[in-house]
């Protein structure tokens, strides 16, 4: 049972990491309706700009303090990030106004590759760290109730607390304020809403950047438990599933969809993954969704889609 | 004054549907056969074959399956190395498991096998559109790369999924060579363009992009959305499947389940958009964009006198494919065909202006 | 008017009710056509005359009541059974095929009366022998026929949506024709156009009707076509039926006057 509870919670935990990748799609997808498969590079280059950042400001300016660092090359990432995200809308979005949505999606594969490309290059591609202080050390819970405990990583509790902080904000923040609602009302239309006024470029640029920031924290986390890396584009992949059976236009939805393929993947790996000969969980979330997508195809939260004629 | 359709007047339907109504695009065609059979296994030197000209022929033929998945039927797939995948090991199976099985006749299975995967992988295309079905194709994808790496029985028992296929032979011909693979490839190919093409200027082909346009409206015509779409995935998975199988036998000789990845899938999927979708003639451009372009941009620094390493030309190579799909999608997203059938119709009115 | 003798009751729609969520958009509609006749359906903008055209054609599905067509009683209708018993229709906001050709868009209306299969038409072949290419041209000789009719020849070959509007609309009308029709369901056919376009419309659905017999029920806002060209009037009005008659009883009724005035619902 102990063992039981472990794999939940690191199933748990990564899911929180996948709902944090997700939540970017779903902003992009909420505010302008296009399909951010670019999402996964975006992770990718934000980590990269933080990771080397971190090791270039102190090189450059002498600075030791590790935390004020950290700050430093987080407000440099951030900023990196709102360029990338003025020159997508700039260059692309801007030019693929009201096309459908199957080309803005090919678009956004053609941005994956690009940002793939120039980070790489710009950053270099072998694998570096990110240490921005979070407690590595694992703790035990429950020790009175469970033999030994349940061995939990200090590291990814932390990590759950400030995606569910983010979520909370960005929550918050679509509901109540002006900007969210014109970001809504983007989604919806995208001509419609220039007819009355809303600035289109502008409102695309926000919600971008804020995409771009929400990968930035995704990457930092990640990055700081594997170390930054081509492969996080792969894992980044895997958030597709999570909007799948979260419902592309729901926050809350990424979260708990994150959770479910987080537990899903690491409890079949263990308890059916033996049946399969190992390693199911390459496609398992994706199975998942599949099975999802043919019984309720928006998701556990997302918004039914009716053909008008 | 020479690209004219000046005098020819069609008298008939079957003249004007043919597939070259106009002359000088017969003559064109012809003069391009004569080419493809005769000058090129002439003059054309080993390494062209082998580098260029047999991975073009294959891909563009993985290129036209996808194209009528996605150009003419409208439904996204994002897993076409998958059915690449099915085609190459199950063509190997019934070589390998069969006694005096005929290059042919697995090819064909290779391709029928992919068909009954496409088509299974296709059934929820008809709940879900645009980017769930992308998601749904994904599935396909990362399920075959393991299945393939780990279920020994689809692999005959080797590790890791490692294939190895002996000398073929057609009709007691050698496909050895590679100007015998060449022409193999192309006579297959050829044959399977044709096909293609019959069955998108038709019936079906009409359906397909009803189905695209406006699914609806396709309806109330009385077309069937499951006959439509499943059809695009047959038939489409086929020739994809038909494709691997000649990647894997003819060009590769040898492979593991990494050949047919997930960069495959995302390299066919720009070969169709770059080439032009909704396009045969596209298809073949966008294979011959892709093959040509990593070997220009290896050549163009020794051309500068600038040196890069390798990584940077891969890096730089990302870049590029990125920036052109976007590109491409802005300003011409009928692609390289659309480029094509412009410069046809100035060439119409030249020398005239207008 | 129509020129054939109106026949008997063809189409009869029974307490139909729909509605969309929370919206109610048709309560308890009941009416019938009879042959050959032209049927028009009017009402202010949002009063459920196309979804009562999509019940019909099986696009949408009411929650209550029944469709009778040719004396089968339908609780759910199937767009293709729907077609396969001869109803075709046009569409307010043309869902015209746009990457396609004229030609085949309207082409594709033959697509019920196409037969070869597959590998028939994979193997087609201008050498005799292939039923798919002679098939392909004696359907091209039907729907050249119907591009006559409707004087659209110079465009056969354009993509359809590099047309005008009005022109478009007769693409639409084509492609509905090509199924031949017993039942011509119209959305709005004239919406859009100019006096003369407007009365060349109104003459290719006469002729349609003339000369085919085909019934016709037209969703309509312009009075004075309808007042032309209808034998009886359906009026809709926030998802009621509030009319139903000759043009002139519905001229003169008052529920329908104070519909279209306007008074507090």
């Amino acid at each position: 049972m102990g063992f039981f509870l472990e794999t939940l919670f690191g199933g748990l935990m990564v899911g929180m990491l996948y709902s944090l990748i997700a939540l970017g799609f779903v902003l992009i997808f909420k505010a302008s309706g296009v399909f951010n498969f670019a999402q996964g590079a975006m992770v990718l280059f934000a980590a990269l700009a933080m990771a080397r950042f971190a090791e270039w400001i102190p090189a450059w300016t002498g600075l030791a303090n590790k935390a004020l660092v950290n700050v430093l090359a987080f407000i440099v990432a951030c900023a990196i990030m709102i360029v990338v995200a003025w020159l997508i809308e700039k260059l692309v979005l801007g030019k693929l106004v009201n096309q459908e949505g199957i080309t803005l999606l090919m678009a956004t594969i053609g941005v994956t590759y690009f940002l793939e490309g120039i980070g790489q290059m710009l950053f270099g591609n072998d694998i570096y760290k990110i240490d921005i202080g979070l407690p590595k050390e694992p703790i035990f819970l429950f020790e009175k109730a469970f033999q030994g405990g349940v061995l939990v990583n200090k590291e990814d509790l932390a990590a759950a607390v400030i995606a569910a902080a983010l979520v909370a904000l960005l929550a918050l923040f679509f509901q109540k304020t002006a900007t969210g609602r014109a970001l809504r009302a983007v989604a919806d239309d995208h001509q419609a809403a220039q007819s009355i006024g809303i600035p289109l470029a502008r409102i695309w640029v926000i919600v971008w950047s804020v995409a771009g920031i929400v990968a930035l924290v995704a990457g930092i986390i990640w990055g700081s438990k594997l170390g930054v890396q081509f492969s996080l584009t792969l894992v980044a992949l895997k958030a597709l599933p999570v909007v799948i059976l979260g419902g592309l236009t729901s926050i809350p939805g990424a979260i708990i969809g994150g959770l479910i393929i987080g537990v899903g993947e690491k409890l079949s790996e263990i308890y059916l993954g033996p049946f399969f000969g190992g390693g199911i969980e390459v496609w398992f979330a994706y199975v998942l969704a599949l099975v999802f997508l043919l019984v309720r195809p928006q998701g556990l939260f997302g918004e039914k889609i009716i053909d008008r004629v | 004054m020479l690209y004219r359709e000046n005098g020819q007047f069609k008298i008939s339907y079957r003249a004007d549907q043919q597939i070259f109504p106009i002359v000088q695009d017969r003559w064109v065609f012809a003069l391009l056969l004569v080419v493809a059979f005769i000058a090129v296994p002439l003059v054309a030197p080993e390494y062209l074959f082998r580098a260029v000209l047999i991975p073009f022929l294959i891909l563009s033929l993985a290129a036209i399956g996808l194209n009528i998945l996605v150009g003419y039927c409208g439904q996204i797939s994002l897993g076409t190395g998958a059915f690449m995948a099915v085609g190459a090991y199950a063509a190997y199976n019934f070589t390998v498991r069969i006694d005096g099985m005929p290059l042919l006749a697995a090819l064909l299975l290779g391709g029928l096998s992919a068909t009954i995967f496409g088509v299974l992988f296709g059934i929820p295309s008809l709940r879900i559109k645009g980017l769930y079905l992308a998601v749904a194709t994904l599935a396909a994808q990362f399920f075959s790369d393991w299945a393939f790496q780990r279920i020994k029985w689809l692999t005959n028992d080797s590790s890791s999924g490692s294939v190895s296929v002996p000398n073929l032979s057609v009709f007691g011909l050698p496909v050895e060579s590679p100007v015998q693979k060449y022409l193999f490839c192309l006579m297959v190919v050829g044959v399977l363009a044709l096909l293609a093409k019959n069955l998108v200027r038709g019936a079906i082909g009409r359906e397909w992009m009803a189905m695209r346009d406006m699914d609806v409206a396709a309806a109330v015509i009385g077309i069937r959305p499951m006959y439509a779409k499943l059809t695009a995935f047959a038939v489409s998975s086929f020739m994809v499947g038909v494709a691997g199988a000649l990647w894997g036998f003819v060009h590769l000789g040898s492979w593991e389940p990494a050949a047919f990845s997930i960069d495959r899938s995302f390299q066919l999927l720009f070969m169709i958009i770059i080439g032009g979708l909704g396009s045969i003639l596209g298809s073949f451009f966008g294979a011959a964009f892709i093959v040509i372009l990593p070997l220009v941009l290896s050549q163009i620094p020794q051309w500068f006198g600038i040196p890069i390493s390798t990584a940077t030309a891969s890096h730089l190579e990302l870049m590029i494919f990125g920036a052109l799909i976007v590109f491409f999608l802005i300003v011409e997203p009928h692609g390289l065909a659309r480029l094509w059938t412009i410069g046809k119709e100035k060439l119409r009115l030249w020398p005239f202006p207008h | 008017m129509a020129a054939r003798k109106i026949g008997d009751v063809i189409l009869a729609v029974q307490n139909i009710s729909l509605s969309f969520g929370g919206v109610k958009a048709l309560t308890d509609i009941s009416f019938d056509v009879r042959e050959h006749e032209v049927r028009a359906i009017i009402g202010p903008n949002g009063a459920g005359k196309s979804s009562m055209l999509n019940c019909i054609n099986g696009v949408y599905q009411p929650q209550q009541g029944a469709i009778t067509f040719r004396g089968k009683t339908f609780k759910h209708m199937n767009s293709r059974q729907v077609a396969e018993m001869g109803v075709a229709r046009t569409f307010q906001n043309l869902a015209l095929f746009k990457g396609m050709s004229v030609l085949d868009n309207i082409m594709t209306g033959r697509n019920l009366k196409m037969k070869a299969n597959l590998l028939q038409q994979a193997f087609r072949n201008p050498f005799g022998f292939s039923s798919a290419e002679r098939e392909e041209i004696a359907q091209r000789e039907q729907v050249e026929r119907i591009i006559d009719f409707l004087e659209i020849q110079p465009y056969r070959k354009t993509p359809v949506g590099r047309m005008p509007y009005g022109l478009q609309k007769r693409v639409d009308l084509g492609r509905a024709l090509a199924m031949e029709p017993t039942l011509l369901l119209l959305d709005e056919p004239m919406a859009g156009m100019n006096v003369e376009e407007k009365q060349d419309m109104s003459r290719f659905i006469l002729d349609v009707n003339d000369e085919f017999g085909t019934t016709i029920v037209l969703i309509e806002h312009d009075m004075g076509v309808v007042m032309d060209i209808s034998d009886r009037v359906v009026v809709l009005d926030y998802g009621k039926k509030i009319g139903d008659g000759s043009p002139e009883d519905v001229r003169a009724n008052p529920d329908v006057i104070s519909a279209y005035l306007g008074t507090a619902h």
